[in-house]
């Protein structure tokens, strides 16, 4: 019994000093560009690297999103005989939550891995290393820049889901099943409100992208310099991002809501 | 004459395991000094505890006169580009190719023109034999190329102080000649100190000025190359004359084999 009580206290203590070190980093790294003429192209490197290079999941996922959730939605709908009411429905719940979420976990797989993997491995082969001694901060000249391009793409990757999806609702609700595309747009329309539910879905995003980096980064700067090591970061970059991603999410939902 | 580098009664340990035990190191300035010692003695903690890369546990390092443990990161940073070192890895960034390696503290940190980076890099590159692969990834790069990039990337700012972690393991014949003379010029034509780590007796005795063996976190021996070897004591001659039993172990401390081998705990 003393014995559990012991592992959870040192269970906790550890958690809090990971995330102190892990908030520490952050710190370190927030304001720590580079000047402006250097930082530039290299936070331009990583919105590549992290935004477009995961332009092609994120479109084919909203894609399919979109015209499942017209679908469903117009199966239901059409019951109580309100399909004129599929705009709104799938604007909303995209804009709201499927947007910024699924962007997110994607970005956590696809975005959050690579840069664990990266960093984890600069630090077991002692690129790291041997960039400090040459007086060239890693956490400027590496961390970051990953840091400020996962901010900066995540809200653009979210837009663009959102855009898709919603097309790929029109498709499958106007185009196949022969709704009226006037009524669908208006309808959409008169029922999204920019402030409430498409710039709340966004500050969503910019959170999510955020956390995310931020969990890629500290798990990849601390990772252990060994393959195992490496692959265990990855994994648990994977793991608590994607867990991070939908706890906030509930909580900024209920701020949200609950007018904020 | 100065010391560049002043090591004294440095302790320090790692997972409860005692590396340095009470050493005492003075490098002096415009020398080659050598630091050897078998596999494990912390060598290349000794280089990472001067780069401030690690702290000591207790004792102090003073480079260029200052504490360098006690540096604000600013002024760690300003000491570090006086600073080279060459890893025992190479530590080459894999992103970018030759070129960029050698290029990158020169882009980094000067305001060089490109056609002025291009004339240095390409005579850094020139002086380890490496100017042909300018355009290689590291990844097309054997063991020993790497290393001798890595070297080239080292010298890049033409530092005060240079670090090399075994910088002659991993090469044929020929380049170890070429750089033994090469680590001997640019520190008498440039005017650079020395640190040279390495377990190679025959051709580090040959290039440095100074030399101290550590074994066992401490330093068992230390004086003028022509001292080394001629010193009568059973460590140091296990050492030079790699004999495989003596006073310094071979083995990494652990029970008795026969005990390991039975499963008694
Ligand atoms: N990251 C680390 N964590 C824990 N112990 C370490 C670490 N790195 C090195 N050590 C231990 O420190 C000791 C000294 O290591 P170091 O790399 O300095 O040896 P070395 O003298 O350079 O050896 P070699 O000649 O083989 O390169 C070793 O016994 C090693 O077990
Ligand atoms: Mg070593």
């Amino acid at each position: 019994m003393s014995m559990d009580v012991a592992a959870l206290g040192r269970w906790g203590i550890d958690s809090l000093r990971e995330l102190g070190r892990a908030g520490l980093l952050l710190l370190r790294v927030v304001f720590r560009l580079p000047d402006f003429k250097k930082g530039f192209p290299l936070v331009m490197q990583q919105v590549y690297a992290e935004g477009v290079l995961s332009l092609l999941i994120i479109v084919v996922s909203g894609l399919f999103i979109g015209m499942v959730v017209a679908l469903q939605g117009y199966h239901t709908l059409v019951k109580f005989g309100a399909a004129q009411q599929l705009g709104p429905l799938v604007a909303l719940s995209v804009t709201r939550e499927l947007g910024p979420v699924v962007t997110a976990l994607l970005f956590a797989g696809r975005a959050g891995s690579a840069v664990t993997a990266e960093i984890g491995l600069m630090k077991a082969t002692e690129q790291l290393s041997s960039m400090e001694m040459m007086a060239v901060d890693p956490l400027r000249r590496v961390i970051a820049p990953r840091l400020w391009g996962g901010f900066i793409s995540m809200p653009l990757l979210a837009i663009i889901f959102n855009t898709v999806a919603i097309y790929g609702a029109y498709l499958v609700g106007v185009k196949w099943l022969g709704l009226d595309a006037g009524a669908f747009w208006s309808n959409m329309q008169t029922s999204v409100d920019f402030h409430l539910d498409v710039i709340n879905g966004l500050i969503k995003s910019v959170v999510f992208g955020l956390v995310i980096v931020w969990i890629a980064l500290y798990q990849g700067y601390y990772a252990e310099p060994t393959s195992a090591g490496i692959a265990n970061a990855t994994t648990r970059t994977v793991v608590y991002s994607s867990l991070a991603t939908l706890g906030l999410d509930f909580v900024l939902t209920a701020m949200m809501i609950g007018g904020w | 004459m100065t010391n560049l580098v002043e090591i004294s009664n440095l302790h320090f340990e790692r997972n409860k395991r005692v590396i340095f035990d009470g050493v005492d190191i003075v490098i002096p300035q415009g020398k080659i000094t050598a630091v050897m010692g078998p596999s494990g003695t912390g060598k290349t903690t000794l280089l990472r505890l001067i780069g401030a890369q690690l702290q000591p546990g207790e004792g102090r390092i003073l480079v260029a006169g200052e504490n360098i443990h006690r540096l604000s990161t600013d002024a760690l940073y300003k000491l570090r580009k006086k600073m080279g070192m060459l890893f025992q890895s190479g530590g080459l960034f894999t992103h970018l190719n030759v070129f960029e390696n050698v290029a990158f503290a020169l882009r980094e940190h000067t305001k060089l023109s490109n056609d002025m980076i291009r004339s240095l890099v390409l005579m850094k590159l020139e002086m380890v034999g490496l100017r042909g692969a300018q355009n290689l990834m590291p990844s097309e790069l054997s063991g020993g190329m790497a290393r001798r990039v890595a070297l080239a990337r080292a010298v890049a700012l033409d530092p005060q102080l240079i670090m090399y972690d075994e910088p002659l393991s991993g090469q044929d014949p020929i380049s170890m000649g070429v750089l033994v003379k090469l680590i001997r010029t640019l520190n008498d034509a440039l005017g650079m100190t020395s640190i040279i780590v390495s377990h190679d007796v025959t051709e580090t005795l040959s290039i440095a000025d100074y030399v101290y063996v550590m074994a066992n976190g401490k330093i068992i021996g230390q004086g003028t190359p022509d001292a080394i070897n001629q010193d009568k004591s059973a460590q140091m001659r296990q050492f030079v004359d790699g004999l495989p039993d003596g006073p310094v172990p071979f083995h990494y401390p652990a029970k008795a084999l026969d005990q390991d081998l039975l499963g008694v705990s």
